[in-house]
């Protein structure tokens, strides 16, 4: 089966893309299908050191475009996961580097030989964002239960709607169960409301990530974390699975955990 | 040989072909045919096709004046020639009557409020980074999420939520108002006046805007009032 193409965007910046896309990338692998993680952010390029793969870059995105070898050359495969592929960003270069359609054809080099291609978008709506999203089948958008971070949501679900890229997907990441049970923070809810989209996955601020991207070791990897639970769940659902969403209050965490004996794998 | 003139009304007023010919038997022609049909041309503006003569700003000068010694106007003068076409443009005559008249913003406005017509159906959610613009009434069903405008010479009528901004009566319309089933916009805009909306307190409730003494006023719709 030919690969899905999903691109995770967000509009602003800083919301999570890297993290989400090297998260749900492993996630994936770990499951056992073909990966390939495309940063498509030219000029400030990240994921390689999410993936701790940043020592072992060769050759770029920008040297496949533009013929300086070879596609398999440029893709690096994960220090852990055999069937995870990164291909890297130039640092050196900036978006106009690469056009919407250079992406299109790279991923349909790709497609045969794997099950998801991930493109991390880079933030804004530019020429980079236009490019991340010119192949996607599936588009996934990030954003953080923050006004500022929601209204870019909006615009960008907007963009992808009118790019016939539509419906986009929504993550919520970075939610805070006691600063919304305190009424200080949007809620779901709140977010769902505005933004009327499909929710694929909820994901709770966890001071872990910060340590496991700064060593570069995914959390989706770690088996206890709640926030690497939830990027797992949400690899599951992006591959046709039903999984019910986790509980993230943590009063709840004893009922999720009993129910996550009862649901197929699920927590 | 007799010069063939012609007269017949278009959009723009009165277009008056005449045919070949000496020009001062053409000029003489047109003033004659003018002078019988005076009654019914009175305060006319023409428009002058002369065709393939070429005329000199003398020329013409004298047919303007005489035309309007006939209380009529020339206000254009068509011309295969570029020399006549030159002249017309020194005296500050058109030379194309194709484009339609500007009309003035505020009577358009006025016009399309009291026919009700050249209204928009929007059936979808405008979310932000959309601007919609219209030279009439807007229909939105669906929510205008913040970051999205809506500009509308006429009202805007929005079956959902309001958040983003509406302007209504764009063209300077008093008399547009702005309904919405959860009336919350960043900022509402009727004519030349700007209002932001206070925090809400308790459920939505369909609301329209309007201007009271220069003020935007936003109550409660009621089924009994009737407009």
């Amino acid at each position: 089966m030919p690969a899905k193409v999903i691109t995770v965007t967000s509009g602003k910046g800083g919301v999570g893309k890297t993290t989400a896309t090297a998260n749900i990338g492993a996630a994936m692998a770990a499951n056992g299908h073909k990966v390939v993680c495309i940063d498509a952010d030219i000029g400030l390029r990240n994921l390689d050191v999410v993936l701790g793969l940043e020592n072992r870059i060769v050759y770029d995105l920008v040297d496949v475009v533009e013929g300086r070898c070879r596609l398999r050359q440029a893709m690096i495969r994960d220090k852990r996961l055999p069937e995870l592929y990164l291909i890297p960003a130039a640092q050196t270069r900036d978006k106009s580097a690469v056009s919407p359609s250079d992406m299109v054809r790279l991923c349909n080099d790709l497609r045969e030989e794997h099950d998801y291609i991930l493109i991390d978008s880079p933030a804004g709506i530019e020429r980079g964002f236009r490019n991340a999203l010119a192949p996607a089948d599936i588009v996934v958008v990030i954003t953080n239960p923050e006004i500022s971070a929601v209204r870019d949501a909006d615009r960008i679900i907007g963009l992808v709607e009118s790019e016939e890229k539509g419906p986009a997907r929504l993550v919520l990441n970075r939610i805070k169960p006691a600063m919304v049970k305190r009424g200080e923070m949007l809620s779901t809810e709140d977010v769902l409301e505005l933004l009327a989209v499909e929710l694929l996955g909820l994901v709770p601020d966890d001071e872990v990530v910060v340590v496991s991207t700064n060593r570069g070791l995914p959390i989706a990897l770690d088996g206890k974390s709640k926030a690497g639970q939830a990027f797992r769940n949400i690899a599951r659902r992006l591959n046709g699975e039903q999984v019910a969403f986790m509980s993230l209050d943590d009063n709840g965490s004893f009922l999720g955990r009993l129910k996550g004996l009862f649901s197929p794998g699920g927590n | 040989m007799t010069v063939k003139v012609q007269i017949k009304g278009i959009r723009e007023g009165l277009l008056v072909t005449v045919g070949d010919g000496e020009w001062e038997q053409v000029h003489q022609t047109l003033l004659v045919q003018l002078d019988e049909q005076g009654v019914f041309l009175h305060g006319a503006r023409l428009a002058l096709d002369v065709g393939n003569h070429a005329l000199k700003a003398a020329e013409l000068g004298k047919l303007r004046s005489d035309i309007s010694q006939h209380e009529m106007t020339l206000w254009a003068v068509l011309s295969n020639s570029p020399i006549t076409e030159q002249t017309a443009q020194t005296l500050g005559l058109a030379t194309r009557i194709g484009k339609p008249q500007p009309e003035y913003p505020a009577a358009r406005a006025e016009t399309l409020l009291h026919t009700g017509e050249d209204a928009i159906l929007v059936q979808r959610t405008l979310r932000s980074g959309i601007s919609l613009n219209h030279a009439g009434h807007v229909v939105v069903l669906g929510d205008v999420n913040p970051g999205a405008e809506v500009i509308a010479s006429g009202n805007i009528l929005v079956w959902g939520r309001l958040r983003g901004m509406a302007h209504a009566g764009a063209e300077g319309n008093e008399l547009a108002i702005v309904c919405a089933l959860d009336l919350s916009p960043t900022q509402l805009r009727i004519a030349g006046h700007i209002a932001m909306t206070p925090q809400r307190r308790g459920k939505p409730q369909p609301e329209m805007a309007r201007l009271d003494s220069g003020q935007v006023v936003a109550e409660n719709w009621d089924p009994k009032k009737s407009r």
